[in-house]
């Protein structure tokens, strides 16, 4: 079912890096960003909640957000690689988050227009939060690429590590294309000239460079994860799994 | 006499709602906010709708617990809550009553008017200058855009030098 697919996607981007970013609570560098991220994780958290809640309706097999969220397993998610990513240091958690709050606000911006309103709703809501996400987010690019010798090095390894998952943010396979036609889906191929226009004047004023590889990894939307989701999900699931329908 | 002459009107059951404490910031009142967006009856039962603040706001699940208890305590024989999502919540929806609440309690309020989105005009605006809620200089400095609550940033006074939030516009 194309429709519940696409849901997916959107919802598991958010659950992920939703989950992910809350690891950082009660670890951040210093108070102010120890709140920043925990506010950021509960926003994609409650975003995630409207769209697999929304999935589960659409697929209408007596499925609700939480089971979608607890009870799959890694093979049945169907979020992008970028977002299960480990945190690494600070720098590697900021650079994950601009290149993801940069197509996200674009996408979410897109979204608002699809021709199903349920979507269309949904997109309307998040992309405020979102944008202050990316604000955020682009401000912490600048920041420590352009700040010391040493905050400079760890952003720049980062987004030469973290490059090569940013492509299939922008790759539409059969699922969407359907979708897109019918005006359900934003076409991610659209998004990607105005996401590199941000994301390289971005990285110019953060004095950091792009690399030049165009290789990709794919795969996170077709459930074929890197290793790290699976231990994400270990810990997300854990209780739901040793205890299953526990509630309190 | 009949149900519908004994009922309250839908002016009557805003009134009550008006005393609704946001649990969050209880200074202000859950109509203040801007988020109850409706009031109607259908047949026997009272129905309100309610727009959620911030997605994954903690606070969505008690605002409408302390609604429905409210109303139930009013008398209300059957209380339903709608949860709308269109149009989204504003900060513009906040009444003159509940900012000037806002400041007296030491949360300078949003601006009037929400600026419109644009990541790349949101990088070139300056921020528009918030005035610090306890001695209203306008010399004040973001130190956060986030804070203790979804709604909330941080800031300082330059001039009082104390720190204050200020509830942001969305």
């Amino acid at each position: 079912m194309p429709l519940f697919e696409y849901l997916l996607r959107l919802g598991d981007n958010g659950l992920i890096l939703g989950h992910r970013v809350s690891e950082w609570c009660g670890h951040g560098p210093i108070l102010e960003e120890d709140l920043a991220l925990a506010n950021v994780a509960l926003d994609l958290l409650g975003q995630a909640k409207l769209w697999l809640g929304l999935a589960a309706e659409v697929e209408g097999a007596g499925r609700d957000a939480d089971k979608l969220a607890f009870l799959r397993d890694t093979g049945e998610f169907r979020n992008a690689l970028l977002v299960e990513q480990k945190n690494g240091d600070f720098a590697f958690t900021m650079v994950r988050q601009f290149f993801f709050d940069a197509w996200h606000y674009l996408a979410l911006d897109a979204l608002r227009a699809s021709a199903e309103p349920r979507i269309a709703e949904i997109a309307a809501k998040a992309v405020k939060e979102v944008a202050y996400h990316l604000e955020r987010s682009r401000d912490w690019m600048v920041r420590l690429g352009d700040g010391t010798d040493e905050s400079h090095r760890r952003a720049q390894k980062a987004v030469t590590i973290l490059w090569p998952f940013t492509g299939e943010l922008f790759e539409a396979d059969a699922v969407e294309q359907a979708l897109i036609q019918s005006g359900v889906a934003a076409d991610p191929a659209v998004l990607r000239q105005p996401w590199h226009d941000v994301v390289a004047a971005t990285m110019d004023e953060a004095t950091l460079t792009l690399p030049e590889s165009q290789w990709m990894q794919r795969g996170g939307r077709t459930g074929r994860h890197t290793e790290h989701l699976g231990y994400l999900l270990a810990e997300m699931q854990f209780l739901q799994r040793a205890y299953p329908g526990a509630t309190w | 006499m009949s149900e519908a002459a004994t009922r309250p009107t839908v002016e009557q059951v805003w009134d009550w709602l008006r005393a609704v404490p946001d649990p969050e910031i209880p200074v202000i009142s859950v109509v203040d906010l801007g988020i109850v967006r409706e009031v109607r009856w259908e047949d026997d039962a009272l129905v309100v709708a309610v727009t959620p603040t911030y997605s994954g706001c903690p606070a969505n699940g008690v605002i409408a617990l302390a609604i429905e208890g409210a109303l139930l305590e009013r008398g209300m024989p059957r209380v339903r809550l709608e949860r709308r999502l269109s149009p989204p919540w504003t900060t513009d929806w906040m009444s003159a009553q509940g900012r000037e609440q806002l400041r007296q309690f030491g949360i300078a309020p949003p601006p009037e008017a929400t600026i419109p989105l644009s990541p790349l005009d949101r990088f070139a605006r300056k921020p528009a200058p918030v005035a610090c809620p306890r001695c209203g200089s306008a010399d004040t400095a973001r130190i956060s855009a986030f804070g203790s609550t979804p709604c909330k940033a941080q800031y300082r006074c330059q001039a009082c030098l104390e720190p204050f939030d200020h509830f942001k516009c969305i």
